[in-house]
């Protein structure tokens, strides 16, 4: 059997997990291409006006994969960890892609609900590997086997390797210039390089080390957020926030790029949440947002990553002399 | 202290109402018009959800009448909604306004933390005093919006127009006075006489409408160009899905629409079988109840960037052709122009005549 997994949204988070899932149990996994033009022109083409880069995005290679496979796999993600939700637009998912005007082989699209408890996300695990075998004990060591793939990808990305290079495995030279620039935002905006307009390669090519969310320690994120004066309910938000705090504290930047989707609902508002902190607390770093969306330019993500990158390093001059 | 709270539709009748029982001292913010919409706009986040802006200027208002604390309702997501009493808590006070946030989070998460702030809100009172004035403020809840749904469904047959109205206002006004539960119900029979004395002609046979969205989209007449009162007036039969003791209910159980939302979610299952936060999946399963109790049409109001509202626009369209009934989705911000509004609900009212005809055609 043929399960494509569409290179989009959560693809960024567990694909290490799903791959080896998916390839121990049997099947054979594809996964789409690279996001182009003509994927996110599928995308935008398909869905409704209102919906968010990412989810348009995550329809176009839904689309481009429709033909090569006999089965989508579309999770529904409701959360991933007790007190928690992701984003809405993840619960809706599955509904929303069945809902597209055009034949679509079978979607795979178990719960993922880890608020119900273990026992509820495990029954769906179950569920899950039945697609492809009845044997109770190929599944479990298929899981966890994927676990640990998952683990050994998030033990790369922890130790300053980047996601993308940590998922495809090529790996660019590090940067040997004294500046970092922290990039935060949503995986699938930032490491999607047309998405995001190869804005990491562009600062790497500056000889600027780039930082991600990914790099700070679990730990060191939840014990960020549990200081906030409210609890995040969403977990994907809670990295973001974690993270610009962390570095604030440390001053481990010279600079944050927050990375954002247009229309993207938790976004619009941790981003009043990290300028409130950062003025808050009389920090100077500075921090620019970018939002993207289908219609961004080249050109003026280039002028502005330019203008960012001469003032911080006109700024760390200053500092050190 | 001095409270102030935003407003929605006709919640600031309900808790004046608690406030004064309670001996609460509280400043109402000016009802929402343009003024407090342009103050939202420029305070808050851009792509933040039309509600949060709305509300953010009905607070300004407030403190700039004179309050030194703010009652917000919270939550646990998955909306944004949850998230709105902090970040009008940051964004205030990142203005430079001296006041204190008091966040009801649902009690179903802490109710120890509920039952504090409602002590701290009516510091002169006991728990159970507040409980009891509670109880009667939710009678009053329950009437108004029992009168509000006649009113929706009467007004189409109007033989003057506006007569409707005047009897809603004069209905509203009798309530709104109205002190022990013994008046209160009293005042709820009359509102009822009230409209229905109005003169009618139930000759017609009016176009049935189902409204369907996001609560606070609904429920705040400013925001959404009074298009109930629109529709009215053009002869039209409504029904709404979401009244303001839904919102405000601690049932699960819908008590004014008489459908609970186990049911909803049901009637929803085929197109959205999870819930996504909001009225995502209930708005979906309003939908198909309308479409199977035979209503010409629905409109759904989101305003822009509702995330669960997007859900539910993106599976509509599915809804539609396989049930056949016409949606017509209302996006509303700040950049929204009543002109263009009425083009499209006259365009919408056309449509469902022209379908109507044709059906009447076919069979006859």
């Amino acid at each position: 059997m043929k399960v494509g997994i569409p290179r989009a949204l959560l693809y960024y988070k567990y694909f290490p997990l799903w791959n080896t899932f998916f390839s121990e149990l049997g099947a054979e996994v594809v996964l789409s291409p690279q996001t182009n033009k003509r994927i996110l022109n599928l995308g935008t083409e398909a869905a409704e006006n209102e919906v968010c880069l990412p989810v348009k995005v995550f329809y176009g290679h839904t689309l481009s994969l429709k033909d090569k496979v006999d089965a989508l796999f579309v999770p529904r993600i409701v959360s991933v960890e007790g007190g928690a939700y992701t984003c809405p637009k993840f619960l809706g998912l599955p509904d929303m892609i069945r809902a597209l005007d055009v034949d679509l082989p079978q979607i795979i699209s178990p719960t993922i609900n880890l608020k119900l408890g273990w026992r509820e996300f495990y029954r769906s695990i179950y569920e899950l590997g039945g697609y492809f075998t009845k044997n109770f004990f190929k599944i479990t060591l298929a899981f966890h086997k994927g676990l640990n793939d998952l683990r050994s990808f998030k033990h790369l990305t922890q130790n300053g390797c980047l996601l993308n290079e940590a998922l495809t495995g090529r790996f660019s030279p590090v940067p040997k210039g004294p500046l970092r620039i922290g990039v935060v935002g949503h995986p699938y905006n930032i490491f999607d390089s047309y998405v995001s307009m190869n804005l990491i390669e562009r600062l790497q090519k500056k000889d600027i080390k780039v930082l991600t969310a990914e790099m700070v320690s679990p730990e060191i994120i939840d014990e960020i957020v549990s200081n906030l004066q409210k609890k995040l309910f969403w977990t994907y938000e809670k990295d973001v926030v974690g993270a610009v705090f962390h570095w604030l504290d440390t001053r481990a930047v010279d600079g944050i790029i927050y990375v954002l989707s247009f229309a993207c609902g938790p976004d619009s508002l941790i981003q009043i949440l990290i300028e409130h902190e950062a003025k808050e607390k009389g920090f100077s770093v500075p921090i620019m947002p970018i939002v993207i969306d289908e219609h961004s330019g080249e050109a003026g993500l280039v002028t502005r990553l330019e203008a960012f990158t001469d003032m911080i390093s006109r700024k760390a001059v200053k500092e050190k002399s | 202290m001095k409270i102030t709270f935003p407003h929605m539709g006709n919640l600031d009748i309900i808790l004046s109402d608690l406030f004064t029982r309670l001996d609460v001292n509280f400043v109402l913010p000016p009802k929402t018009t343009t003024k407090a919409i342009n103050l939202g706009v420029k305070y808050a986040p851009e792509f933040a959800c039309f509600p949060l802006k709305v509300t953010i200027g009905n607070l300004i208002e407030g403190l700039e009448a004179g309050a030194d604390a703010v009652v917000m309702v919270g939550g646990i997501g998955p909306c944004r909604f949850g998230f709105y009493a902090e970040i009008q808590n940051k964004i205030l006070h990142d203005m430079g306004y001296d006041f204190e946030m008091i966040t009801l989070e649902p009690p179903m998460a802490d109710i120890k933390d509920f039952a504090g702030k409602c002590k701290k809100i009516a510091s002169k009172k006991t728990l159970w005093q507040i409980l009891q004035a509670v109880r009667i403020v939710w009678k009053k809840a329950v009437a108004i919006d029992e009168v509000e749904r006649e009113v929706l469904k009467w007004r189409a047959f109007e033989k003057n127009p506006r007569d409707t109205t005047v009897a809603h206002k004069k209905g509203l006004a009798a309530l709104k006075d109205a002190i022990t539960p013994c008046e209160i119900k009293k005042a709820k029979e009359k509102a009822l006489s009230l409209v229905n004395e109005v003169e009618k002609d139930l000759c017609r046979c009016p176009l049935k409408i189902g409204i369907v969205g996001e609560f606070y989209a609904l429920l705040e007449p400013y925001v959404n160009f009074d298009i109930e009162g629109y529709l009215g007036q053009k002869g039209i039969y409504l029904e709404r899905a979401v009244y303001l003791t839904d919102w405000i209910g601690p049932s699960k159980k819908n008590s004014v629409m008489g459908t609970d939302s186990d049911e909803l979610a049901k009637a929803a299952k085929p197109y959205l079988s999870h819930f996504v936060g909001g009225e995502g999946q209930t708005t979906v399963g309003h939908v198909v109840k309308f479409a199977e109790e035979g209503f010409d049409g629905v409109i759904q109001l989101l305003p822009f960037t509702c995330m669960p509202e997007i859900i539910a626009k993106s599976v509509l369209p599915k809804v539609r052709k396989e049930l056949d009934i016409p949606v017509l989705t209302l996006i509303i911000d700040e950049q929204t122009g009543r002109a263009g509004v009425i083009t499209r609900l006259e365009a919408f009212i056309d449509l469902l005549w022209n379908r109507r005809k044709k059906k009447l055609l076919a069979v006859g």
